[in-house]
């Protein structure tokens, strides 16, 4: 069974999520950052692909992304890395990233050597929903990897619905509209995450986007089934000389 | 005037392809803004009281029709009849201004109020800072905290206008970065704002809504052929190509006419065969960049390629996928031309002619030496903006030539 699938048939609540950009800060720490993320209680763990140009992205995880690249990180090594890590850790593992090195990787090798490297789903922002459905559903599904979609503030509830249906795990619920870390707290999205909480969705859903310590992410629990904490975390590891104990700590003040 | 999606083999179809380039690759965040833009350009463009705001606005405000002049001396000295497509004579120096006359318009009636752009030479800046002050709105243009320095005196004039530019210090610092962070403003202000993209790229529809506002280009020089020539079409059309934007509207009205050429000219830089270069088809794979699937320059990993060429406008590492098309399909013909060479045709132009043009332009021009003529071809090279701004390169070229 799906990772993801298991994890959320277990929990329904305060499920947390982690994103940290793969090779960032170092290019070899990415191992000890993901083991010490399961040890300390994160639930599941999104491990970016760094790209050149990340448009959804702001200034926090846009910097770690220029730094993994110049650390030497590719897709390739990525992959033969998480090969590694999976002899450890047990926790679902997303790969978060743009189309464009995916595409030039190869569609279906891509999707083959993810799954097999024990990745267990995808967020690709850059990949519409159509685009996925008429183009790379069929793959990723042979490969049994999740395809994660977005919602936003803006999104209408009949696109809601729609994204509902042909989603096959968690729904993604962007807390404003807004790159990455571009603001700080939730507090002006519960309206929108209290009307999307009384839509019913059959998908789980968690909220990602400027959650960024203990407050918002149990603000964020409140109206879903879990939170992801991206810049903060990157910030919290990237002048860090032991990684493990940063990222003990920073995921301490969450849940403790 | 406006025909449907589709009318084409080399138009832009109802998913928002040209072939297999196009469509929209946005994040979701953006899917509000690019589905209202979508679902109201052609409704918008096709209604009269556009048309004719749009059509006045050129007329009287750009002053155009811009003129297609014989150019004589050059003709001689290439053998050919060669005409000059004079969009450098339009207000504020260049082709830029048509697209954001038509866009500004379009936002007004999509009820927004603040316009963001990205600019690279700092034309389509300029053009967007005019416009926005023709009509009262708020306007923020991103450029590449390089393109500021080596394009001072646009930053300068986007500023008297009014505008606010805000220099993008990512990546390589230059178009492709001004253009992310432009796209990033957009994320984060998806009810009010409008982005007028430059160029005939991004996702669907920008690259047929930019080709169509631009395709008063060729427009016109059917009509001034005729009157000249006796005939609506030239034999060989040639543009400069960075996005794409002054080959889009110059190709647009004789894709269609096979008889005609359609040429396109690419920044090498250095060279081809250099890695200083920004020569997309020459060098560049398929891919996506800037939410459009097309050719671009990029590494064996999917990494977008830093480009290079003396000339801001040109130094992008993707092209439009309307152009992607014509290079997939043989339809257009792609070739490049370097740093040297362009300034070299840049030079011959004012010697010969009396007109300085702008380095994107001269690549254009740069094609006539390496082309192959008959004495009757009628030849159109768009011009597609004047050399004010490109001065001080110029004036360090010439320097070290006569040093």
């Amino acid at each position: 069974m799906n990772r993801l699938d298991s994890l959320f048939q277990k929990k329904k609540n305060n499920i947390l999520s982690i994103f940290i950009t793969a090779g960032f800060p170092k290019l070899n720490d990415t191992a000890s950052i993901v083991k010490q993320l399961q040890a300390s209680g994160a639930d599941f763990i999104e491990l970016g692909i760094p790209f050149s140009d990340p448009l959804a992205d702001g200034p926090v995880i846009q910097d770690s992304s220029t730094v993994a690249l110049a650390n030497g990180m590719t897709l390739k090594l990525l992959l033969q890395q998480l090969r590694e890590i999976r002899k450890e850790v047990n926790i679902p593992i997303l790969l978060m990233g743009y189309i464009n090195p995916v595409l030039q990787y190869g569609i279906e090798k891509f999707a083959k050597d993810a799954s097999e490297a024990g990745a267990d789903g995808i967020i690709i922002p850059d990949l519409p929903m159509q685009q996925y459905l008429e183009e790379y559903k069929s793959t990723f599904d042979q490969y049994n990897l999740k395809n994660i979609f977005l919602v936003t503030p803006q999104t209408t509830e009949e696109r809601i619905r729609y994204i509902d249906t042909n989603s096959n795990s968690f729904i993604y619920l962007v807390s404003s509209s807004s790159t990455t870390g571009k603001k700080t707290g939730i507090d002006g999205a519960e309206d929108y995450l209290s009307r999307i909480q009384k839509m019913n969705l059959k998908s789980a859903t968690v909220v990602g986007f400027n959650i960024s310590n203990r407050d918002s992410f149990q603000k964020a629990c409140k109206y879903a089934n879990g939170a992801i904490i991206g810049s903060a975390f990157v910030k919290a590891v990237s002048n860090s000389n032991d990684v493990a104990q940063s990222t003990k700590t920073f995921v301490d003040s969450i849940l403790n | 005037m406006i025909e449907k999606v589709g009318h084409s083999e080399f138009s832009v179809n109802e998913k928002g392809f040209y072939g297999q380039f196009g469509g929209a690759f946005i994040p979701e965040m953006l899917y509000p803004n690019v589905k209202e833009l979508e679902d109201n350009y052609l409704r918008i463009l096709n209604s009269e009281k556009f048309q004719t705001e749009f059509r006045g606005l050129l007329k009287d405000y750009v002053g155009r029709p811009s003129p297609l002049y014989f150019a004589k001396r050059l003709s001689e000295k290439y053998g050919a009849q060669i005409y000059l497509k004079r969009e450098d004579l339009n207000h504020t120096g260049a082709h830029k201004v048509n697209n954001t006359i038509g866009q500004i318009l379009l936002a007004k009636e999509l009820g927004k109020t603040r316009i963001i752009a990205e600019t690279g030479a700092g034309q389509h800046g300029v053009a967007t800072a005019t416009v926005c002050a023709l009509m009262n709105m708020e306007c923020v243009v991103y450029m590449g905290a390089v393109d500021i320095v080596r394009q001072e005196p646009n930053v300068k004039r986007m500023l008297m206008l009014g505008a606010k530019v805000v220099p993008a210090e990512s990546g390589s610092k230059t178009l492709k970065d001004a253009t992310n962070e432009a796209i990033r403003d957009w994320i984060n202000n998806p009810v009010d704002t409008h982005y007028i993209i430059g160029s005939v790229v991004g996702p669907h529809p920008y690259p047929d809504l930019v080709a169509r506002l631009q395709s008063v280009i060729s427009e016109e020089i059917k009509w001034q052929l005729q009157e000249k020539i006796g005939r609506d079409y030239p034999d060989v059309v040639v543009a400069c190509v960075g996005g794409g934007s002054n080959a889009a509207g110059a190709f647009y009205h004789f894709l269609d006419n096979k008889k005609v050429q359609l040429v396109a000219v690419e920044a090498a830089g250095l060279g081809v065969n250099t890695d200083k270069t920004a020569a997309t088809t020459a060098r560049g794979t398929e891919g996506v960049i800037h939410a459009s699937r097309t050719i671009l320059m990029q590494t064996e990993d999917g990494q977008i390629v830093e480009p290079h060429s003396i000339s801001a406008g040109l130094d992008y590492p993707g092209i439009g996928p309307i152009h992607a098309h014509l290079f997939k399909s043989e339809r257009g013909t792609f070739v490049s031309a370097t740093d040297d060479e362009s300034v070299e045709a840049g030079f011959e132009l004012c010697r010969l002619e009396g007109i300085i043009p702008a380095l994107e332009s001269a690549h254009a021009l740069a094609y006539l030496k390496k082309a192959k003529f008959k004495k009757d071809d009628v030849v159109v090279v768009n011009l597609s903006g004047r050399g004010d701004k490109d001065l001080a390169t110029y004036i360090k070229y010439f320097d070290q030539e006569k040093k």
